[in-house]
């Protein structure tokens, strides 16, 4: 069985998740739209846990939080539901199937047979689309990839029951009800005051003063961890940032073009010309990352490498912090 | 300043894998409107990629040297193999990291009953014989 689900890439995976199915139930919707009124923009340092043997970064909320906040501003009503039992969840998602009804899915990197295997590590935040079903295999829709895939019954049924942090328990979810016309202004201005307020929060690990307490950790991991702890906990750091499905420089740029779309339907001239900011500072990130890598792979011909990469950061972090507040002013 | 510009969109050719895998990005176009672009790779994600992969064949073979000298059991080379640590072990297994940790000393791993070891067989998708006769050489 097949539903008549169409496949659009996306940059990340639960902005795509998100953005084709409310495709697939008539809602238009860009991917920088629901990353924007999802508030996808977020930064959070978590020292005391260890993602691959280093200090966790990321740079997005919570999975599922995104459409989760993309259904309630525009009120959309999506049924999520988790399993204890292996066997109930793959009867609830042939059920749905059976009712021709695309399913997204939390599941964990690490047995997505289709990925690169450099990609595949223990990560349970990714998120797809099972479009269909046939005698040995489901048919996937992975945003990410550029075209639809497949993964066998056993392999969809291990990468629905991963097992470690953000375990998905076999996760299944999607809209149940999406009204034609829907107040994208409304949801614009509150997801981008929601934003403001967590880039901008008084918690040193995150937003802005998060990125800021990383910038000062890394100018101390080569003295207390040596050069090459400090080397993998930096090229750990520019994989969370640029990998797929996690993001990071990249989602500066989803960020801008969101705040592009958002001029228009605002009619509001401010947010284009914070649109060109944040593609500026997205090429900072990107800076970064350039910068850093060379530190690891031993390239730098800097004696104070740490210190250079670290200055880029707090700089990054004070860039962030005047643009929140003009972004906070511009939409009141 | 620089934007990035929609024909500046990396493409490096150092794909690890050679999978073909391309990537879809956010850039700007000629007229500063937003639109998106292909992209085959970056080098500093590469290299990251390539860093990380180096850190895990080393720590693979340190496991596979310490289960040479008997110092731990096959289940930290299994462990590292599935790129895993303590942690997502122990939820894969179901039991408490403490109870996994003792099990990395080859004297416990000597004594644990079939029904233990299948639960780690398991989790790295092995049979039990090819866990407990593993040897590191």
């Amino acid at each position: 069985m097949e539903t008549n689900f169409k496949h659009h890439q996306s940059a990340h995976c639960e902005n795509g998740v998100a953005s084709n199915l409310l495709k697939h139930s008539g809602l238009h919707i860009s991917e920088p739209m629901v990353f924007g009124i999802g508030s996808g923009l977020f930064f959070v340092y978590l020292p005391f846990i260890k993602v691959n043997h280093a200090p966790a970064i990321s740079y997005r909320p919570l999975p599922g939080q995104i459409f989760n906040k993309l259904a309630k501003r525009l009120g959309l009503k999506i049924k999520r539901t988790k399993f204890a039992s292996v066997a109930n969840a793959n009867k609830a998602l042939d059920q749905n199937l059976k009712d021709n009804i695309p399913t997204g899915l939390q599941v964990g990197v690490y047995n997505l047979s289709y990925f690169p295997d450099e990609y595949r590590f223990h990560f349970n935040a990714h998120n797809l689309v099972v479009y269909g079903k046939t005698e040995t295999d489901y048919l996937i829709s992975d945003p990410v990839m550029e075209t639809v895939t497949t993964l066998t019954h056993d392999e969809l049924e291990k990468v629905r029951f991963a097992k470690g942090a953000f375990a998905p328990r076999g996760q299944m979810y999607y809209p149940v009800n999406v009204p034609t016309v829907v107040d994208f202004s409304s949801a614009i201005i509150k997801a981008i005051k929601n934003t403001c307020r967590d880039m901008l929060a008084p918690a040193p690990i995150i937003g802005v003063r998060g990125i800021r307490f990383v910038a000062k950790q890394i100018r101390k991991w080569p003295i207390k961890h040596g050069t090459k702890k400090a080397n993998h906990y930096l090229a750990q750091m520019v994989r969370m940032q640029e990998e797929i499905g996690t993001g990071g420089g990249g989602f500066r740029f989803i960020y801008a073009a969101f705040l592009q779309e958002a001029a228009a339907i605002l009619n509001n001239e401010k947010l284009k010309y914070l649109s060109l900011e944040m593609t500026q500072i997205g090429d900072l990130w990107r800076d970064f990352a350039v910068d850093a890598s060379r530190i690891y792979k031993n390239r730098s011909t800097q004696a104070d490498a740490y210190n250079t990469v670290a200055n880029q950061l707090s700089h990054i972090a004070d860039l962030e912090e005047a643009f929140f507040k003009k972004l906070k002013a511009a939409i009141s | 300043m620089k934007e990035m510009k929609k024909n500046e969109v990396p493409q490096d050719e150092g794909n690890l894998s050679k999978s073909n895998m391309k990537e879809l990005m956010y850039a700007t176009d000629e007229n500063g409107e937003y639109t998106t672009a292909l992209s085959t790779g970056w080098e500093p994600k590469t290299i990251a990629l390539s860093n990380s992969i180096d850190d895990i064949n080393e720590r693979v073979a340190e496991a596979k040297l310490q289960v040479k000298n008997g110092e731990a059991s096959p289940i930290v080379y299994f462990m590292e193999v599935h790129k895993m640590d303590v942690g997502i072990l122990a939820s894969y297994v179901e039991m408490w990291k403490w109870r996994v940790k003792k099990h990395f000393k080859p004297k416990v791993f000597k004594g644990l009953s079939d029904t233990v070891l299948n639960r780690y067989a398991k989790a790295f998708s092995i049979s039990v014989s090819e866990l407990k006769n593993f040897k590191a050489e």
